[in-house]
């Protein structure tokens, strides 16, 4: 079979990983840099046979494509920083009720309208604590449209696997940078479908009664077994209850069931880490700086090395903490005022030993301002 | 079936105060449903937040309880997936036309086949008695101790100038009348709102003088007209009863089956 290349942008190879992966429903509102999902799920969903749908707004886009997934769709809505603030209630509605959505926030600058046509990484800690209430999110990342591609594909099999929103954080660069794209055979990377329920109509079944290994089958809304659905806090039948008992019991199901699968959901990728005095760790488009960097000076001798981390939530601590081990500097490359070198240091023996070089003005962080930032840490002056 | 099959009686006693309008509200919707003879199996409850919205537990539906303002919304999304289910979405004045006003104005302008049930309390009944969006001009409540000084939307007009192809108003005072309204609104074919003016003893009732609930029933029928009755030529001041508008137009998902349709080169 002839290999399918393309060129194009991240935010395509999204789409075309959504479709991929077998989305059936998109709904959103336009909002830069993020339209170019939507306007090519408008061009290709119908022909399909799925549908699109541009809504009144975002909080309503991702409400209808909650609604949709529970009939049994595969859903996803796409929007960037304003209109991920908006969608952030609906979100935590999707978390309570374990509805899997796969939701874009392609990163601009914040806050507010802030710089709607650059790059910025500083959604990640609205990504996991923006919607209220104790509880647990998955976020993915990548910063070449082949991994875009990929991620996304990841992102609906997380979503279907464990019942959750799953949210991936792309950014301005990466969405918008026009590139490679292998787009893999039709088999080349497993989609994991909707697991259903296999209690037969007339026969009591319970939505929210998981099975021993922790997932819970769903029923098509609208299908075969009716049943309640509601964001209060439920009983195994869905209807709401106050029963201390219960409630603790949901909302320890709703963090585990993340937070205990965070190996299984890890992604991250590694360039020259064994022998690395300084270790660089990043992500998105900052990390296309960070790898180009570390290439550049390795051909100099200088042993930089770079992980590049595609899981954000639930952040890998235990994965960070090993690739870190021998490191005597970390530098966390980032777009925003250490979001993730939070995450870094809370992982990490040394915290003292990790730092950050950032840049928060809407440019995209280069090899050179990584470079004079190393060279501060290492007391070398600029 | 009888009316008593459609009702989850796990899920009673219910919430309401006693007096409240909104058990009636049920009672008449169950009756349209009998009459219509829909299975349970055919029929999707979409509900937001409030004391309206907890009607979608008491039903053998498919019920979804969603979020203040935004049943419409998932009940959009639910429907243009199974566009052969009946959806029906009950709603507070609050819920569907304070927070939720922008996604009701665009449900009617698409006209999208969803049945929206608007139990008019004027009142924020769960929150106990703030004003809404219904309340009125001099009116009481708990955020409006001096009497509100907004004015209130007139629903019917909102929703036939938004487009909504079906809009009536009953009160719970004419249970038979509002179940035959019901009932037409779940069967025609586009986005149809029905309006309840559906009493809160509790939190408007008290605060604006308007008496228990039997008295509040009995203004529903002083103070109100039947649409073609002569005395809705007479009485101008009362508020007029019965079918707005009934009309033929384009339904959403039918139009969405057509464009995929010629996307995908079938027609
Ligand atoms: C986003 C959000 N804002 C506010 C509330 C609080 N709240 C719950 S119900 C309600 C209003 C209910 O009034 P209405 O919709 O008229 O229904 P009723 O209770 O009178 O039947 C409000 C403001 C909420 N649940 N969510
Ligand atoms: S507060 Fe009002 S609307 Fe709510 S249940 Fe009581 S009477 Fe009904």
């Amino acid at each position: 079979m002839s290999r399918q290349i393309e060129f194009v942008q991240g935010n395509v190879a999204c789409a075309k990983a959504a479709l991929y992966a077998g989305l059936e429903f998109f709904a959103g509102y336009p909002i830069t840099p993020s339209s170019e999902i939507a306007e090519y799920m408008a061009k290709r969903l119908p022909q399909n046979g799925g549908k699109f749908l541009q809504m009144e707004d975002e909080i309503a886009s991702i409400c209808a494509i909650i609604g949709a997934s529970l009939t049994g769709r595969k859903v996803m809505t796409a929007t960037s920083g304003p209109g991920f603030s908006l969608m952030q209630e609906a979100l935590g509605y999707a978390v309570m009720t374990e509805i899997p959505c796969v939701i874009a926030n392609v990163q601009r600058g914040g806050p507010s309208t802030g710089l709607p046509t650059h790059v910025s990484q500083g959604d990640v800690n609205q990504a996991r604590y923006g919607t209220h209430g104790e509880h647990a999110i998955v976020a993915l990342t990548a910063s070449t449209a082949q991994d875009i591609f990929t991620l996304t594909v990841d992102a609906f099999n997380f979503a279907e696997t464990y019942r959750t929103p799953v949210i991936l954080l792309l950014d301005e660069t990466t969405g918008h940078l026009r590139e490679r794209l292998e787009v893999p055979a039709a088999d080349g990377i497993a989609t994991v479908g909707r697991l259903k329920t296999t209690v037969s109509q007339g026969v009591d079944y319970h939505p929210y009664l998981p099975r021993e290994d922790g997932r819970l089958p769903m029923s098509d809304f609208g299908g075969a077994h009716r049943y309640n659905v509601t964001g209060l806090f439920h009983d195994m039948w869905g209807f709401p209850t106050e029963n201390p008992k219960i409630v603790y019991g949901l909302i320890r199901h709703l963090v585990d069931k993340i937070d205990h699968n965070a190996d299984q959901m890890a992604r991250w990728k590694e360039y020259y880490i064994d022998d690395a005095p300084t270790l660089l760790v990043s992500y998105g488009a900052a990390a296309r700086s960070a790898l180009h960097l570390v290439e550049n000076r390795r051909k100099r001798g200088e042993k930089l090395g770079l992980l590049e981390l595609q899981t954000l939530w639930p952040f890998p601590h235990e994965l960070v903490r090993e690739k870190c081990c021998h490191a005597q500097s970390i530098v966390v490359v980032e777009m925003n005022m250490g979001q993730v070198l939070q995450q870094v240091k809370l992982a990490v023996r040394q915290p003292e030993k990790a730092f950050l070089a950032n840049r928060i003005d809407g440019e995209l962080i280069t090899p050179t301002d990584i470079q004079n930032i190393i060279h501060v840490i290492q007391g070398k002056g600029v | 079936m009888s009316v008593r099959d459609y009702l989850r009686e796990r899920f009673f006693p219910h919430m309401w105060c006693p007096g409240c309008g909104h058990g009636t509200v049920l009672n008449a919707l169950l009756r349209a449903v009998e009459k219509l003879g829909l299975d349970k199996s055919e029929i999707v409850m979409v509900s937001g937040i409030g004391c309206s919205a907890r009607i979608s537990g008491y039903v053998d539906f498919h019920t979804m309880h969603t979020i203040h303002g935004r049943a419409l919304a998932f009940a959009t999304g639910i429907k243009m997936s199974r566009p052969e289910l009946s959806v029906l979405v009950p709603m507070g004045d609050g819920d569907a036309l304070a927070i939720g006003g922008n996604h009701f104005l665009h449900a009617a302008r698409r006209n999208i086949d969803l049945t929206a049930i608007i139990m008019n309390n004027r009142i924020y009944g769960m929150t106990g008695g703030q004003f809404s969006p219904l309340t009125g001009y001099g009116c009481f409540g708990t955020t409006a101790p001096y009497g509100s000084v907004d004015h209130s939307f007139d629903l019917v007009e909102l929703s036939t100038s938004a487009g909504a192809s079906f809009v009536a108003r009953s009160t719970t005072y004419h249970v038979i009348e509002l179940a035959g309204i019901i009932e037409k609104a779940i069967a025609h074919r586009g986005f149809s709102v029905v309006e309840v003016m559906s009493q809160c003893p509790t939190n408007f009732g008290r605060r604006n003088q308007a008496g228990s609930a039997v008295e509040m029933l009995e203004t529903y029928r002083k103070q109100t007209v039947p649409l073609d009755s002569e005395a809705a030529q007479t009485s101008p001041e009362k508020i007029r009863r019965g079918v707005f508008v009934e009309k033929k137009r384009p339904e959403y998902t039918e139009a969405y089956e057509e464009m995929i349709r010629s996307a995908t080169g079938e027609s």
